[in-house]
């Protein structure tokens, strides 16, 4: 299966190796470096590279290149999987999956990655075990140890291991117990320029984060199941319970991790919070351009659109801009040609305006299409589908878990593709809207 | 810093040694220092130690074999983890010498307790197979022993080692095939991957297609119109219905709830699986799932569009409702817009085109160019297609041509070629228009230069545009000497076919043309001058050929077919690496056709005794397995039904037994050990003065009794003293204090001199009351009692040091006695203890961490309440405990181990 993992820097370092059967040298990334040439992009890299007697299959992740050198035939979906699990405990280890922070903890990261496989098969890829495998490092933790001389690594088998609920570790302790469920819910969407959707769907995710002592066995239920198109979930869900109930029923893991991710599939029902009225115009003379931009909201139910962000991919041949906002900064990268205006919350009022002019190459001709729009925004307490949390029921603990309430704002922080676009004919010059919508929404909890 | 004895700077200088390696950095000269340090106490300075072992001991072979010992001391440890690390880098240093003994290390851990060990050893397998492959056969015994296995643990890593060193031995899934489909929901995500792969080929050489009856069906019923009656009845025979294999249900219908993964390497075999193995029309399950998938990483995007693009050629209905799914974003990478636009291609229809062709619009517009070039061919492959469109698309395309960027222009020019090829009479305006374009000289320079293709296509209809074409020639005669050699070449082409259609125009400028390439730098442009020239200039020496000249050049030629790159993929398996390369990977396994008689089916029957077993036995463990996640929940409970439903451990399988031992979380696993070996003591039951020349005997031989699990096993010795042979000599007369007493046949007849053993089953009640009953022989009858020692009444158990001291927790205040005793000097040292507390009372020893710490433990033989028993040295005296919730046994006991102990031996 995997042979070997090679980590990557945007510079083209090899800053960490790893084997985990006969050494590999590191001219294989040489195929890989090709490859990055050819591409240009990072993004345009193609994740699976054959080589003569290797294949490479990369990820990019954090401006660092997952590399991993596999021999034989494989499914390519397990190792791009894998690859993004062990980003994912990095980040959950130290906080970040950064090279700096890698570099700062290559002792912890190759112990890691030694448990996580054994002869390129995974063996260990639950959170919870392998911290109890290997203790994160923390500053009180390496203080002790220099102090003590006692080590990180845990001495016996994490019991979760050999049950047949490897999320869960056992003998969790909490003072205070507390179960928080945040609902995050996004849009896709596509409008054209009059400002129709041509097509929108919600995708949500439920993460959570339980402090629970012991074993509790959660039960959480929704008031409009119904909605839910398509569901996946954590290992830890009993899904014969969700097929004859709809409920969610569940062993949580200790920590942070995600419940749920759903599919709404509302073609109808999605209402756009904002509206948007553009004008971007390259004038055949002059080397000179104008912009006008104008954001709104429209349906929101009440609640303020907030953290609006709106991003423009110029021509290649836009030099500068010179613009005033009404409301927000804005800024223009004259090397990647991405003007980004960030507006903050949205002020039903006055509504913010972006104005001025852009200064084109001279000579050039003029850029024959309009650049497309993205949007960036977040509505606190608001589940754009209408999806409501009825009620958490804990069974086989006793204690009664910590009433409170929690509002958590991530802004971004799940952020990926999403953003749509819009568009109108061909071979007639149209201007396009390119929009997304990001709304969330956390529910707090109240047990 | 290695030499150091302090163990903080050790470990200080092994991370420093890590990070080396890690930089990909040489450290090998460090070797023997570093090895030294492999018998380390530190857990962790021991694991760093193995990880540079397993980098260098390669290298170093013979250093490396210094370590060898420590490793199989490991493998002897208490604790699973060290045992399970110790073989993961005996078995990781690739060093040949030490094959037989990794192979003997593997052998004994596929039989380990800890299924946790045994999943270390299907690792191992693999990387002993691939050091040495002539070990295959012995290493398939094991993977045979660990395909039996039931732990979900095990199964995923067994299974990988299968497909590994043995993926032909297809016979051994049989026995296992059932066991593996109702396990899967249990098993760690990345087992299931691989078992639900191993599991599609399976299937696939073991049922009938499910796909076939469609076949037959339209087949038969075109038959039955025209066909004698006598073929009719054949294929009557062959229209039988088809039923699916229960088998084959059981892996679709056990399957399903893993599309639910969060893992997208589950939901895409899943989907393989149903794509290869599922009827039709059960197929479209998964077609919500893989569109979930896209909304993943990158790098899932693309190996899942991958397969949905070879999906969506051959099945265009599954994916068609989700078309909107594949609309492109201007964010998307371009090798995922281009499998995007692969899919939207294939999914086109009369009824859909419109939309799609709008959308397609908008890409053209891209500025990724290498993006809209790519949308400018799947327009044209739409054009082909579907006929209706093909004039609107190639007016779209000629008016592409005049976009200002030459990548959109010259892949219009290639696709309009394509396009006129198949159907070139009726398009001569449009050749016109793009041979009007040469006027403007800037657009044509670049423009050539990019798609000498424009060339071809006006020499090849030249008789469509009679006036243009020489025009072109001129111009490109001009500039001929400054242009690629592609763009010579076909300008010789272009010269040469106008030569034969239009002689009279072109004779000059062609002779002007094929001058300038006879002496053109390049061999090849040398090469096809001369060439043409022989073939179509007629002179004396080349009558033959240039009578042909007309129909070499001019033949109509085919039309090339524009298809999906992703045609001819379907003859890889979805979901692999062959897949996505659309190449044999090194090590790909064919799937193979469906077979036309399914094999038998019987071969998965397990065998009817084990079954029954397992299922009475272990019911919820095994509920465990078939309702997956549900029921869960079971294994954490404090104490599971399973442990508890287990009284006779010793029929169960080990593997079993140790599985509930992994399963459970609590002690109230004991399986009973076998007793400690102690010399017989007889006691005397009828004395031969009473027994009027019978004398008869009985001793507890200390064996689990095989009448009934509560009674306790008694040998009684017959022995006839007198000097007449005395006949049918049994039991009457039961007990009159209630215990259940199972006989012995009765002995017909005693010689005199003779002896006879026979034995008998007790049930006490765990009390020593005596159980009297009377003994008849043929003529006499004496009333008799045997009277039990409390430790006798006792069944040994194994259990770990933990698992006791947690048990003895439970029992404390009124459940426990405590003494003090003054032990006799000679039984100071540890060994004569455990015999004396063994040789009182039959205890199975817990093993003990500490030398002056003996504990053993046991359970009453009819309640299976437990009874532990510690002492605890102190030089000359010790504190003897005893835990139970008998606590008259209790008590009883601590008397008698008192004056045992106590007393020299």
């Amino acid at each position: 299966m995997i042979h070997s993992l090679f980590l990557i820097n945007n510079a083209g370092d090899i800053f960490l190796e790893k084997h985990w059967k006969s050494v590999i040298s590191r001219s294989v990334c040489d195929y890989f470096f090709e490859a990055q040439d050819k591409a240009g992009e990072p993004d345009n890299v193609s994740p699976v590279i054959r080589t003569p007697h290797h294949y490479l299959i990369n990820i990019y992740r954090e401006k660092i290149f997952f590399v991993s050198v596999i021999q034989t035939e494989v499914p390519p979906l397990f190792v791009i999987e894998f690859l993004h699990r062990v980003a994912e405990m990095f980040q959950d280890y130290f906080g970040e999956c950064s090279e700096v922070a890698i570099k700062d903890n290559v002792v912890i990261v190759y112990e890691l990655l030694e448990e996580m496989l054994d002869n390129g098969f995974p063996l260990a890829t639950e959170s919870n075990i392998l911290k109890e495998l290997i203790k994160p490092p923390t500053i009180l933790r390496s203080m002790v140890n220099t102090i003590t001389g006692s080590s990180n690594v845990g001495e016996t088998l994490p019991t979760g291991q050999l049950s047949t609920i490897p999320w869960r570790r056992a003998g969790v302790k909490y003072t205070n117990n507390e179960a928080y469920f945040d609902v995050v819910e996004e849009i896709d969407a596509i409008l054209d320029k009059s400002g129709t959707t041509v097509f929108a769907e919600i995708q949500g995710v439920i993460d959570a984060c339980v402090k629970l002592s012991g074993m509790p066995d959660l039960t959480l239920s929704f008031m409009n199941p119904r909605l839910l198109d398509d569901v996946s979930f954590h290992p830890c869900v009993r899904f014969k319970r969700w097929e004859s109930e709809r409920v969610l029923s569940f062993i949580p893991p200790d920590g942070n991790f995600r419940l749920m991710s759903y599919h709404v599939n509302a073609q109808n029902l999605v209402a756009i919070p904002v509206y948007v009225r553009q004008n971007i115009n390259f004038f055949e003379t002059g080397s000179s351009g104008r912009v006008d931009i104008t954001v709104g909201p429209k349906q929101t139910m009440g609640k303020t659109v907030e953290n609006v962000i709106v991003t423009i991919h110029m021509p290649k041949v836009v030099l500068s801009a010179n613009l005033t906002a009404t409301q927000g900064t804005y800024t223009y990268d004259p090397v990647t040609k991405i003007l980004v205006w960030d507006i903050g919350k949205l002020n039903q009022q006055k509504l913010p305006n972006l104005k001025g002019s852009l200064s084109l190459q001279s000579g050039a001709p003029k850029p024959e299409e309009n650049p497309s729009l993205n949007i960036d925004l977040k509505i606190q307490q608001l589940a754009i589908s209408g999806l409501k949390v009825n009620r958490l029921d804990m069974y086989v603990e006793k204690y009664k878990p910590f009433k409170g309430v929690k509002y958590v704002t991530k802004a971004g922080k799940f952020q990926k593709n999403w953003e749509l676009a819009c568009h109108e004919g061909l071979l007639r010059l149209t201007d396009l809207v390119w929009s997304s919508f990001t709304l969330m929404k956390n529910i707090p909890f109240l047990f | 810093m290695l030499e150091s004895t302090k163990e903080s700077l050790k470990l200080e200088a092994m991370k420093r040694v890590v990070g080396l390696i890690a930089r990909g950095k040489n450290a090998s000269e460090l070797f023997p220092a570093v090895v030294k340090n492999v018998a380390s106490k530190n857990i962790e300075l021991k694991k760093l130690v193995y990880v540079y072992l397993v980098r260098y001991a390669e290298e170093q072979q013979d250093l490396a074999l210094l370590s060898i010992s420590t490793f199989q001391r490991a493998l002897k440890d208490p604790n699973q983890l060290i045992r399970a690390s110790a073989l993961r880098v005996l078995s990781s240093i690739r060093v040949p010498i030490i094959v037989p003994i990794m192979m003997l290390a593997i052998k004994e851990a596929a039989t380990d307790l800890s299924p946790y060990v045994r999943k270390t050893a299907a690792h191992a397998i693999q990387k002993l197979y691939s050091l040495d492959p002539d070990q295959k056969e012995h290493l398939v015994e094991v993977i045979e022993k660990l395909l039996k296995d039931k732990s979900t643990l095990v199964a995923g890593s067994v299974v990988m080692a299968f497909e590994e060193v043995c993926p032909e031995r297809i016979d051994l899934i049989h026995k296992n095939y059932r066991k593996l489909c109702n396990l899967l929901m249990d098993v760690e995500e990345w087992g299931q991957v691989v078992i639900i792969n191993m599991l599609t080929r399976y299937a696939r050489t073991q049922f009938v297609s499910p796909w076939r009856q469609d076949g037959v069906f339209e087949e038969n019923s075109e038959k039955a119109f025209y066909d004698s009656d006598e073929e009719k009845k054949e294929g009557a025979a062959q229209t039988k219905p088809y039923v699916m294999d229960p088998d084959h249900r059981l892996l679709l219908r056990n399957t399903k709830p893993l599309l639910q993964s969060r893992n997208t390497a589950v939901v895409m075999s899943v989907a393989q699986l149903y794509w290869h193995l599922a009827p039709k029309h059960e197929v479209s399950v998964v077609t919500k799932s893989l569109v979930r998938l896209l909304r993943s990483h990158r790098e899932v995007q693309y190996v899942v569009l991958q397969n949905i693009a070879t999906m969506s050629i051959q099945r265009k209905g599954m994916f068609e409702p989700f078309m909107k799914s594949f609309y492109v974003r201007s964010t998307d990478a371009t090798h995922i817009k281009t499998l995007k636009l692969e899919i939207l291609t294939n999914l086109a229809n009369e009824a859909n085109i419109s939309t799609i062709l709008r959308e397609f619009q908008t890409y053209v517009k891209s500025q990724d160019k290498a993006f809209a070039a790519a949308t400018i061919q799947a327009i044209g492959r739409c054009a082909t297609n579907i006929s209706e469109i093909t004039d609107a698309c190639l007016n779209g395309l000629v008016l592409l041509l005049s976009n200002r960027d030459e990548t959109v222009v010259a892949e219009s020019v290639v696709v309009i070629k394509k396009l006129l090829q198949t159907q070139p009479s009726q398009h001569s305006d449009i050749i016109k228009h793009m041979a009007k374009l040469f006027d403007n000289i800037t657009v044509r320079r670049r423009f050539i230069e990019r798609s000498p293709s424009i060339l071809w296509l006006i020499g090849e209809y030249c008789e469509h545009v009679p006036r243009i074409a020489p025009d072109v020639l001129r111009k490109m005669a001009k500039t001929f000497t400054s242009e690629e050699d592609i763009v010579k070449l076909q300008t010789v082409n272009l010269a040469a076919k106008l030569y034969l259609t239009n002689s009279k125009q072109t004779k000059l400028l062609t002779q002007y043309i094929l001058n300038l390439g006879k002496y053109d730098q390049n061999y090849d442009i040398r090469d096809r001058t001369r060439f043409i020239r022989q073939l179509i200039v007629p002179n004396e020496k080349s009558g033959a050929l240039s009578k042909y000249a007309r129909r070499i050049l001019l033949a109509p030629k085919p039309a090339p077919v524009l298809q999906s790159a992703f045609k001819d993929r379907d003859r890889f398996q979805l979901g692999t690496l062959s897949h996505t390369l659309n190449s044999k990977a090194t090590g790909y396994l064919e799937l193979s056709d469906w077979p036309d008689v399914a094999p038998d089916q019987s071969v998965r029957n397990v065998e009817v005794v084990e079954a029954v077993r397992i299922n009475t036995r272990s019911d919820c463990y095994y509920m465990s397995g078939m309702s997956g996640m549900f029921d869960r929940v079971l294994s954490v409970l404090p104490v599971s039904p399973a442990a508890v439903t287990m009284p006779k451990s010793s029929i169960l399988s080990p593997s079993l037994l140790s599985d509930l031992e992994g399963l459970s979380l609590s002690s109230s696993t004991t399986p009973v050990s076998s007793p400690v070996f102690v010399p017989v003591r007889p006691h005397e039951l009828l004395h031969r003065m009473t027994g009027k020349g019978l004398a008869a005997q009985y001793h507890f031989p200390r064996q689990p009794c095989i009448y009934g699990d509560h009674m306790v096993s008694v040998q009684l010795t017959f022995n006839n003293h007198g000097d007449h042979a005395l006949e049918d000599i049994h039991i009457s007369e039961k007990t009159s204090t209630g215990q259940s007493i199972h006989c012995f046949r009765p002995i017909e007849r005693l010689e005199p001199e003779a002896s006879v053993t026979v034995s008998v089953g007790v049930d006490f009640n765990d009390s020593t009351q005596a159980a009297s009953f009377q003994l008849c022989s043929k003529t006499e009858r004496f009333s008799v009692s045997i009277q039990p020692a409390v430790g006798e009444l006792l069944l040994p158990v194994t259990m770990t040091e933990q698992d006791f001291s947690r048990e003895q927790g439970k029992l404390v205040g009124m459940n426990e006695s405590s003494a003090t005793i003054t032990m006799a000097p000679e039984t100071v040292s540890s060994q004569p203890v455990s015999k004396k507390v063994v040789s009182v009372a039959n205890v199975g020893v817990v093993p003990s961490g500490q030398d002056n710490v003996h504990r053993f433990a046991a359970k009453l033989v009819s309640s299976g309440t437990l009874v532990l028993v510690c002492v605890v040295q102190k030089d000359s005296s010790a504190q003897l405990t005893v835990n139970t919730e008998r606590t008259v046994v209790g008590s009883m006991l601590l008397r008698e181990l008192q004056t045992a102990l106590s007393s020299a031996p």
